[in-house]
């Protein structure tokens, strides 16, 4: 194998696993170490550069971070990161007077966020402080999008969306709420230098079976929780069906729980491995006892006298059709009664105010069109972020796109090459102190992965309100902090200092290091210390030692960054150096050409 | 020396042996010596060896004098037996053990420092009995642990690492033990662990005195530019003279050695060593080609390494003194101690 290039951003960014695997490539391990720390607030606005709502996200965000964690490498439980973002945020102090504002002298742009949510919400968080003008489009009467009008207030308090926004906001955008733009056409005749579409994916998907007309107790999931949220639902039947598997689904049934449901059924027509919720959100219904029927495949709604008395579900078995493809086998049908039946079965966005004919294109879907790194539509000027461009991801997407959005937007309004963007960039610095001591904490500590503190199960039904997280104790940060092995920590190895004595070899407490023969990377990893066979991770291999022309190879799968081996080192070959990724965001497309002019 | 200490960690796809441990359950303590240290190299094969041999940690007695290399045994299988004891004097507390217990595997581990000079007597003496052990020097040509000094195994010419010039010849251990009629002799190097582990494990399997000298670099105090025994020296003059495969009884044996490169060597429990002959010359069965073979290369400035002597039918300490063949912790306390009557019949052979 080639030597390993550690000059390319991307060769540690990559051994981040939480890092890379987290859309806005949030800066994991150096927040954790501020907590540890005490730091909140840094530690808050750290987050926040990448992710933009951390109050929020610390208690909704889909986490992909946290099945990439390397912790479950040695352990079966990642680092609780989600739930140490919230503590950063419930701790920091007040922020909103140190975030940058819209300047006194504008640059003379004007752009058209539609749709106050997560993505036109970081757009404006990105634009405002370079000048621009910024005019943020609402049809309903509260800003927050999905992340309001969809997630039920017992995840989710209203203080933290509020909070979040009004520091948006309060940079200096106009915000007109109420505001449905009915005709994309006309608002670009308003004379806006871009316009950015950020309305989400807000259609529930129906389901057309026999019965579905004849009652008016069947709900389409997210229209029914926006109704929830404003409270202009406040009751629902003691039975409840929820059609659906995935994150919705069970928002619906705790709320039905609340409302009034005292048997509430989630029915998911796959098996439990397949459902779309995440394991956290399904273990909180289960919780609640919310009974979870798996296997189900709806069938008909059963209307008698105009009531709506119950569902008829095929019970299905799932087979392989051989291509790999899961084929249902119906065993026998069953009757379930109910009162309600809330369909969560899915999100499409729609476009009725978007004019076909003024160059932006459709695709066979009716989606339109959209570059996937400039979120450029067909039509110059127009973007798309969030749901509305992709279909349904998760709220960490939408702020990613946003930012992306965002460097395009201001590109385009400067008269920019688009697709001419910064490259990431990285700082490497030795963490060494002195030599036993390292600027962070490396010892490794074995604890098992802090349980999230629920409100008991009595309390929180009383109203919907009732926040059901508690957040971390004190006690319960200080442990789980320590459980990050720190990935941002890097060992980096200097081959023309090493001796070969083995010292680094023989101190790794997770065998993986090894002085050997070069040769080709399928060969070479059978002849390791320890197998490597996570071929995702990627093996760190030295140029050749001065002795004997022998590399030195790192498995970079199993690393818990303990910095034993440049402890050990008597020529000081190993070091341990913390490696940052430099994101760069609009504001440093802005201020890199007047750099580059100047030099 | 580390600071924290090696956590143990427990990873998905961590290797474990026939008894189901893990290759951390035969380490020892946290060491104290100097980062980089050959005897760190060497306990970590050790390590592997008893690990890859399969044997219970609990069946192992460890037993060295005084020296860094002396303090090792506290580094590796902290389940098993030791005795550390006064300045070489090892091998007598050894001869003790093995009298009584002698289903044990004994390991000694000590210095050139320690062998070579206070303890040459015992050292010679011990090979002579063909006492059932595995003997390891750890040699770094000077006293480590009293910072330093010149040892009996330092090349003449030589210079410390303050530039004092050895004026005296070296005590080479392996000529010593083929002399004093060793009946396993080998050398190796802390900084060659694909040598030096099969050797280990014959080394340990051997029904006899097994002596390795291993070349063993003192970062601290004999690693510099006109050192002969520092990890530049070593690896530029090292000679490989055999290579040595061990293989367990249970595996079948490998093609190799119908080539006529190497030589199968049946050890008492019926594994083997396979020595696969580097110098197309080299026989270890012949005591005498290999005293001048290694005198040939040390002419040439040469450090023969390799399994370069075997002799797998001597008989032991045990054989030769008919010690009985139980330990005697197993021993029936009636055997043991016959009583008064039995001892007066005794002393009466001696009137
Ligand atoms: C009877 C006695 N004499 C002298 C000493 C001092 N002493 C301690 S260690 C040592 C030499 C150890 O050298 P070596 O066996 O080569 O081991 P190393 O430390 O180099 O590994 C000496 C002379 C002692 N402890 N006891
Ligand atoms: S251990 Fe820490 S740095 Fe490493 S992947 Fe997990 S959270 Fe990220
Ligand atoms: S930092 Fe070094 S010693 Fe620690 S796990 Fe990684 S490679 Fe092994
Ligand atoms: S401890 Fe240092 S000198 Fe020794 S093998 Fe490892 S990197 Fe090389």
């Amino acid at each position: 194998m080639k030597p390993t290039d550690t000059s390319d951003p991307d060769y540690f960014h990559k051994v981040v696993d939480c890092q890379w695997a987290c859309p806005a490539h949030t800066n994991v391990p150096e927040y954790i170490r501020l907590i540890a720390q005490g730091r909140y607030t840094d530690a808050y606005l750290l987050n926040r550069e990448s992710n933009v709502f951390p109050g929020i996200l610390g208690r909704v965000c889909d986490r992909p971070c946290e099945p990439a964690c390397r912790r479950a490498r040695v352990e079966d439980k990642p680092v609780a990161i989600c739930r140490l973002k919230r503590v950063a945020a419930d701790l920091s102090d007040e922020v909103a007077d140190q975030l940058p504002r819209r300047p006194a002298q504008g640059n003379g742009k004007r752009v058209a966020l539609i749709g106050a949510g997560c993505a036109s919400l970081t757009v404006a968080n990105d634009l405002l402080p370079l000048g621009y003008e910024v005019v943020i489009y609402e049809k309903l009467g509260e800003t927050g999008g999905l992340m309001r009008s969809n997630i039920p207030r017992f995840r989710l308090p209203p203080e933290i969306l509020d909070t979040e926004i009004n520091a948006i906001v309060e940079m200096g955008a106009e915000l007109r709420l109420n505001a449905p733009v009915e005709s994309l056409k006309g608002l670009l005749d308003e004379g806006f230098d871009a316009v950015f579409v950020g309305t989400g994916a807000p259609h529930g998907k129906n389901l057309e079976l026999p019965g579905r007309y004849d009652t008016d107790r069947i709900h389409i999931g997210i229209a029914w929780l926006e109704s929830v949220a404003f409270q202009h639902i406040e009751s629902i039947g003691e039975k409840v069906l929820i059609i659906g598997g995935g994150n919705t689904a069970m928002d619906c049934c705790r709320s039905s729980l609340r409302l009034g449901g005292k048997d509430v059924k989630v029915m998911a027509r796959k098996p439990r491995h397949l459902l779309k919720a995440s394991d956290w959100e399904l273990e909180d219904a289960e919780e609640e006892q919310v009974e979870l029927l798996l296997n189900h495949s709806p069938e008909e709604f059963i209307v008698e006298d105009g009531r709506l008395t119950g569902m008829k579900f095929a019970r299905v078995e799932w087979h392989d059709d051989g291509s790999g493809r899961l084929k249902a086998k119906t065993l026998d049908h069953v009757v379930i009664p109910c009162d309600d039946v809330i369909l969560a079965i899915g999100q499409e966005n729609a476009f009725p105010w978007i004019e076909r004919d003024m160059g932006i294109e459709f695709d066979e879907w009716n989606v339109p069109v959209v570059d996937k790194n400039t979120f450029e539509s067909t039509r110059p000027g127009v973007f798309f972020g969030g749901d509305s461009a992709f279909g349904p991801k998760n709220i960490i997407w939408a702020v990613e796109h946003g930012h992306q959005a965002a460097i395009s937007i201001h590109k385009y309004c400067q008269g920019e090459s688009m697709t001419e963007r910064l490259p990431y960039g990285m700082n490497l610095a030795s963490t060494k102190m002195s030599i036993h001591e390292w600027s962070y904490s490396n010892d490794f500590d074995p604890a098992e992965r802090r349980l999230m503190p629920h409100v008991s199960l009595k309390e929180r039904f009383k109203n919907l309100d009732i926040e059901v997280e508690l957040g971390f104790s004190y006690e319960q940060t200080l442990t789980e902090v320590e459980r990050c092995l720190n990935c941002d920590i890097q060992t980096v190895f200097a081959a023309k200092l090493c001796i070969e004595c083995d010292a680094c070899i023989d101190i790794c407490p997770v065998d993986c290091l090894t002085i050997t023969q070069n040769g080709a990377e399928q060969e070479l990893r059978t002849r390791l210390s320890a197998p490597a066979e996570n071929t995702s991770q990627d093996l760190y291999v030295s140029e050749d030692l001065p002795h004997t022309g022998r590399v030195m190879v790192k498995d970079e799968n199993l690393c818990v960054h303990c910095g034993l081996c440049a402890e050990r080192c008597p020529t000081a070959a190993w070091d341990m150096q913390k490696s940052e990724l430099i994101i760069p965001y609009a504001t440093d497309e802005a201020q890199c050409p007047k750099e580059q002019k100047a030099g | 020396m580390s600071f924290i200490r090696k956590p143990d960690i427990r990873y998905k796809g961590q290797r474990t042996n026939a008894l189901g441990l893990t290759l951390r359950d035969y380490e020892g303590g946290m060491s104290t010596l100097c980062a980089g240290c050959g005897h760190d190299s060497i306990t970590s094969a050790l390590v592997q060896a008893f690990f890859e041999l399969d044997i219970e940690p609990y069946r192992v007695a460890k037993l060295s004098g005084i020296g860094c290399s002396s303090k090792t045994p506290a580094y590796f299988l902290s389940q098993a037996h030791g005795i550390n004891a006064v300045h070489g004097r090892m091998p007598a507390v050894a001869t003790g053990a093995n009298a009584a217990a002698r289903d044990l595997y004994y390991i000694g581990v000590s210095g050139d420092g320690d062998s070579l000079s206070i303890g040459l007597g015992q050292f010679a003496h011990a090979m002579r009995r063909n006492l059932h052990m595995l003997y390891l020097i750890e040699n770094n040509g000077v006293y480590g642990l009293t910072k330093g000094q010149f040892s009996a195994s330092a090349d003449i010419g030589s210079k410390a690492k303050k530039g004092e010039i050895n004026e005296q010849r070296p005590i080479d251990p392996v000529k010593t033990a083929l002399a004093m009629g060793g009946t396993f002799v080998a050398r190796g190097f802390s900084g060659d662990k694909d040598q030096l582990l099969p050797m280990l494990k014959a080394g340990l399997k051997h029904d006899g005195f097994a002596m390795i000298d291993v070349l063993s670099p003192c970062v601290t105090f004999n690693d510099h530019e006109d050192s002969t025994k520092s990890y530049a020296h070593t690896r530029q003059f090292y000679h490989p003279a055999v290579h040595a495969d061990f293989i367990p009884p249970a595996e079948p044996i490998r093609a190799g050695y119908d080539e006529g490169e190497a030589v199968p060597v049946q050890l008492h429990d019926g594994s083997q060593v396979l020595l696969r002959k580097v110098a197309p010359d080299y026989d270890p069965h012949d005591r005498a080609a290999a005293m001048s073979y290694l005198e040939r290369h040390e002419q040439a400035g040469e450090i023969v390494t390799g399994l370069l002597y075997i002799e797998e039918h001597r008989p032991t300490m045990h054989a030769i003194n008919q010690t009985a063949a139980t330990a005697l912790r197993d021993l029936d306390y009636s055997v043991l101690n016959p009583g008064a009557a039995a001892l007066a019949e005794l002393q009466k052979r001696f009137r």
